[in-house]
Order: C-alpha cells, then structure tokens, then sequence
C-alpha cells in the first residue's frame, strides 16, 4: 500500500502584531492522517470557523510551509519553496476547490479565461481546438457546457453555477486528489446535492480522492469515508465517518450534531441547544489532552 | 386568524435593459400573489436566479432600474397607515424604512462599514428614524444589544474585530432596534457554521416573537425553514409554485419541486442515494411554455407543456401551482427513491 498524502504531525503558527505586543496564534495543532493511492476516499475535515480546517487545506496545497512537521505528497515533501517545474507537475495533482467562488474568479475577465489558462497550462499546448473539448469536458462532468459559459463574465452567473465552473477548472488536469474547501456552502439546496453526488463518482468514478473541508454534518455523513472534527486548531475526533457521527464521543462532536438543524420536526419551532453542551465544548479549548485509540477503530481526545 | 400585513397581487417585476441597442426583459417576479400576516414567519424558499431576491427588493421598496414593477400592488397595512411600494414616493419610503420596514442583510462583512466603528454605525442607521439622540439614543441602544446577548463594548469596535456570528448579530441589531412590524432577512445565516447558525436563527425567532413582528425569511436551505418558518412559500422562475404551513410542506408536499427540495437534505444516520434534480432553472429572459417546471419534472405531461398552472387552494391554507398535484407523493421516510423521482 502506498500513501498518496501522509500529513505528519503538522502545526501552524501565525504570529500577529508588530514589535509590540506580538501573539501567536496557533492555528493548527499536530494534525495528522494520510491517505492511501489505491484506495480513493472522501475525507473531510469538519470544524466551525477559525477551527484551523482552511490552514490545514492550505498547506496541503503547498500555499502556506508548515510551523512543524512535514507534509509528504507521494513521498515528496510539499514545500512553498519548490521549484516553477516541480510545482508545476505538484498543481497538477493537487487542485483546490475554494469556499467562495466570486473571490476565486477574475471578476474583470471572462470565466472561460480563468478555465483557459489552467487548460493550456497543464496539458502544455496551445491548440484552441484541444483545449476548448477539454473545458467542454470538465464542465459536462459538473452539468454545464462550454457553449453556456463562453463569454459570461463572474457576476453573470449565480454563485451555484460559478462554483460548479471552479470545480470544473479543477478537474481540467484530471487530478487524483482534489482539496475541496467548504465547496457546497454557496451552493443552493437543490444543487448541492447534485456537487455532492458528483464528488462521490469523481471518487468512485475516477478513482480521485477528495479532502472535503465542511461544518455541513449531513453532507459528511453522506459522502464520506472517513473524517476529523476539530475544534481551535486540535483534532478532537477522527475515525469512519459513520462511527463517529452516528455517537459521537468528544463533548465539541457532540454539540455539533445537536447544532444540525433536523426536519423531522419541521414546523415545530424547536431551536433551543442545550447550554450545558456549549459550555463542556467549550471549557476544553485549549487543553492539550491526546489522542486515544477506541476500540472501534476512532480516536478520541481524552484531557488530563 | 391574524391579519394581513402585507398583500401581493399579481405582482411583475421586470429588469428591463437595453444595451447597445439590444434590449432585454428579464422576467424576474412574474405574476405572484401572496399575503404575510402579522406575527408570523413566512420562509421563503427557491434557487439563485429564480427570482426570489428580485420580489424581496420589490417588498423591500428597494426598487431601482433595471428593475420596474409592471404590473400588480404590494400593499402594506402598518401602524401608520397603509403604505403601497409600487407608487410611493422616496419621502413615503423614507417614512417607514427602519421604522416598519426593515431588512436583515446577507454577508455581514460588507454591510458593516470596516473603518466605522459599530456604534457610528448604529447612529448612522437608526438615529433618525428612532428621532433621538445623545446619551438617550445610546441607552436605548445598549438595552437592545443586551437583548441580543451583545455586550456593550461592541458599540466601541470595529467590524473586523467581531467574530462571524457577533456581526451577524449586530446587523440583526441594526435591523430591529427600531421595533419594526416587518422584517426581511434574506439569507441571514448563510456562511455560518452549524453552532453559530442555530444560535442566530433562535435568536431571530426569540426576537420576532418579543416584538410581534412578521418576518420573511429567505433563504435556499430547507432545513433552516423547517425550524422556523410558520409557513413556507417556493418560488420557481418567478413564480410562486407553491404555499404552505411548514409540516405540510414537508411532509404532504403538492408540488413536485417542493418534493424534491424535501428529500434532497440529507440527513445524519441515512446515506442512501440523494437524488439530485437534473437541468437547470430557466432562463427569466426566455422562460419556457407553459408549467415553468415541466422541463425538469418527472411528473410532466402534454397540459403541462402547453398551459401553465394557476396556484389553487388544495387544503387548509395550502395552494399549489400544479397539474397533477394528487399524483405528488412525499418522498422523505420512503425506503427507496420512489413515487415522483422514480
């Protein structure tokens, strides 16, 4: 078996402030899990905002070095520093799907343009013809075309079809890992399905592992194989997706899963969460505590 | 039952543009009626690009070109006498925005201004219309953070130094601090997480039902509906497609489309196959013949292609806009992708 990525015990410190009264802050905490080539999975990475998610996707993308620890792509470290060819050949596995489209695209340019040079980049040729079948290709995969989205500029589009047109550049190099960062959030309901079914036959499919980074529970639950929850930078709880979700252990999950608005009671106007549950979450920000094995294949933070 | 505070009739908004020499109708609100009574949480629900943010700027009397009302009335009936958007004039509108017309935004981080702090903000806002100011204005200000569980340092920061949820929260403030009678929040929670969403949305509901105000509340995710929402109210291509109290929507949906928003959420504890409805919305410049559905549906036959559906009663407060609505069976509980997604 071989590992695709292997994230090894990895921090991130941001430092703030300028010669007076600097602060750290520690963004992410010794994370560490790896994937394996053969198998593709759906990974995901769940945690509220400012829980380190986005930090850690970033420097899996090689955007941002590790404070401490190492992150190994196919046994090759993933460094800023790389050289133009070597970071080349790493983009081309390695493609992010970012949370909010209309930041990801050039709202002066043509979303084609934007489609175009990611094409003619990675398949190194300047053939129109080559490279317009495989935009048209990449946005069949996500349910448009190229004759819909030619000559559109960002604010044309709703936020939904932009983001399917930001996944759809991504899969242009047909990458085995895609590092997809809270892609459903801007999405509509009736869409979101449709994004996330099809990150489940990129995986099936195409045989592409996917980092899905989301706070959506349901949606985790449903297309993951196996996730993280973290809380302020620690990984709290990892392990199959199902397990953990299904009864999760650590007080933050457990909050978690209370917050997910259900609609089997719809109509009830049941939104109270209860307080006890806030507060044990968040009386553990900022323990240490480790990681501990359970039986049943998860590992859970344990303090004191 | 409770009054009306708002009457839509028949309402048509259209973004009329012309650029070099094209010119362009896009049909964004095509013909809706509906009413939203006082004291309740009417949701809204539809896709980007079906017009539902169109007909909320229309209710908002934030009515500028391209977009025009064409045709129909949007009456208000507030406290100080009736108010109809379609012929008011800017005095009329300034009269009750903020007062008895409010609006919660979406994104908090750009409707905030980054380099004023909150409290400038908050007196840009409301001061006028609350006709106060000083230390009054403040005092009133700061017993109405505290209700939002605001501290009143926020007054004193800046945007930037709030956290997701705090701005929403402020904005909320900003929104009701006048005690108006009617609120829009267009997608208020969109962008948080699960913790801080449920913690704003009790607090939007805890806050409606304190000031007895009648709250449209838009927004794509059905859950969110399902949790506060008195009744819900879809809107396709422009169309109110259909309308109902939140638990028969969910759970006795009479619209195909409304059937599949139901049983497209996903739900902890059940990983069978989600279907996802193919196609897209139509185009508002070129909507097709006919049922605006019937492209995407799988309920569709001949009549639908041909004669579009008016919205009628088809149980207590319940109206659908569809032909064969004795033929939609509820998808969510079912062992299998049945019925109308089969």
């Amino acid at each position: 078996m071989t590992t695709l990525l292997d994230v090894r015990d990895v921090s991130k410190h941001f430092t703030m402030g300028g010669i007076f009264g600097r602060k750290t802050v520690n963004a992410v905490m010794d994370a560490r899990f790896s994937l394996s080539a053969e198998n593709p999975e759906i990974f995901t990475i769940i945690g509220e905002s400012g829980s380190g998610k986005t930090t850690l996707a970033r420097m899996i993308l090689g955007l941002e070095d590790p404070s401490e620890g190492e992150i190994l792509f196919r046994g090759k470290k993933v460094t800023r520093h790389a050289g133009r060819a070597e970071k080349l050949a790493f983009m081309s596995q390695v493609q992010p799907v970012f949370q909010n489209p209309f930041e990801a695209f050039n709202p002066l340019k043509k979303i084609e343009r934007y489609l175009e040079s990611t094409a003619r980049r990675f398949l190194q040729t300047r053939d129109t013809a080559v490279i317009d079948r495989a935009m048209d290709e990449a946005l069949q995969k996500v349910g448009l075309s190229l004759k819909e989205v030619r000559g559109r500029f960002p604010h044309e589009m709703s936020g939904g079809q932009l983001q399917r047109c930001a996944i759809a550049r991504a899969l242009i190099p047909n990458p085995p890992l895609l590092i997809a960062d809270e892609p459903v959030s801007m999405v509509d309901a009736s869409l979101r399905m449709s994004i996330v079914n099809l990150l489940k036959s990129l995986r099936d499919d195409l045989k592409v592992s996917v980092i899905y980074i989301t706070h959506d529970l349901a949606t985790a639950y449903y297309i993951s194989n196996r996730l993280i929850i973290m809380q302020r930078g620690r990984i709290v709880e990892m392990g199959d997706a199902r397990t953990v979700l299904d009864s999760p252990q650590h007080p933050y999950s457990k909050l978690l899963k209370a917050s997910v608005l259900s609609t089997d009671d719809a109509g009830d106007g049941k939104l109270e969460t209860d307080p006890g549950m806030v507060t044990a979450a968040n009386g553990l920000v900022g323990q240490a505590g480790k990681l501990v094995a359970r039986p049943d294949g998860r590992e859970v933070r344990v303090y004191g | 039952m409770a009054e009306d505070i708002v009457k839509v009739e028949g309402l048509k908004a259209y973004y009329q543009m012309n650029y070099f020499g094209v010119s362009r109708e896009v049909r964004a609100v095509d013909g809706i009626t509906m009413t939203v009574r006082k004291g309740e949480v009417y949701g809204i629900a539809g896709e980007s690009s079906s017009g539902k943010t169109s007909f909320i700027k229309v209710l908002a009397a934030a009515i500028r070109p391209p977009l025009r009302v064409v045709e129909g009335s949007v009456k208000f009936d507030f406290k100080n006498g009736p108010f109809e958007v379609a012929t008011a004039t800017p005095r009329e509108i300034e009269a009750v925005r903020w007062k008895h017309l409010s609006y919660i935004m979406q994104g908090s981080m750009s409707v905030l201004n980054p380099v004023r702090r909150i409290g400038r903000t908050f007196h840009d806002f409301a001061s006028r219309p609350m006709g106060l100011t000083g230390k009054a204005f403040e005092d009133r200000v700061i017993a109405h953070l505290a209700r939002l569980k605001l501290p009143p340092e926020v007054l004193k920061a800046y945007p930037h130094e709030l956290s997701g949820g705090m701005r929403q929260r402020v904005t909320i403030g900003l929104a009701t601090v006048c005690h108006p009678e009617f609120i829009i929040a267009d997608e208020p929670t969109t962008a948080l997480d699960v913790v801080v969403q449920k913690e704003v949305l009790s607090l939007i509901r805890d806050i409606q039902k304190e000031m007895n105000a009648a709250v449209v509340f838009v927004t794509h995710d059905m859950s969110v509906h399902a949790n506060v929402a008195d009744r819900v109210g879809i809107i396709y291509a422009g169309r109110l497609v259909e309308e109902g109290p939140t638990r028969d929507m969910f759970f006795a949906p009479k619209h195909p489309y409304t059937a599949h928003l139901v049983a497209s959420l996903p739900r902890i504890g059940d990983t069978k196959q989600r279907p996802a409805l193919e196609g897209r919305p139509p185009n508002l410049a070129d909507p097709p013949q006919g049922c605006r559905f019937h492209p995407r549906c799988p309920l569709a036959v001949d009549k639908c292609r041909q004669e579009a559906p008016p919205l009628e009663q088809v149980g207590p407060d319940h109206r659908t806009a569809c032909w064969r609505w004795q033929d939609v069976k509820p998808l969510v509980g079912a062992s299998a992708p049945s019925g109308v997604m089969a």
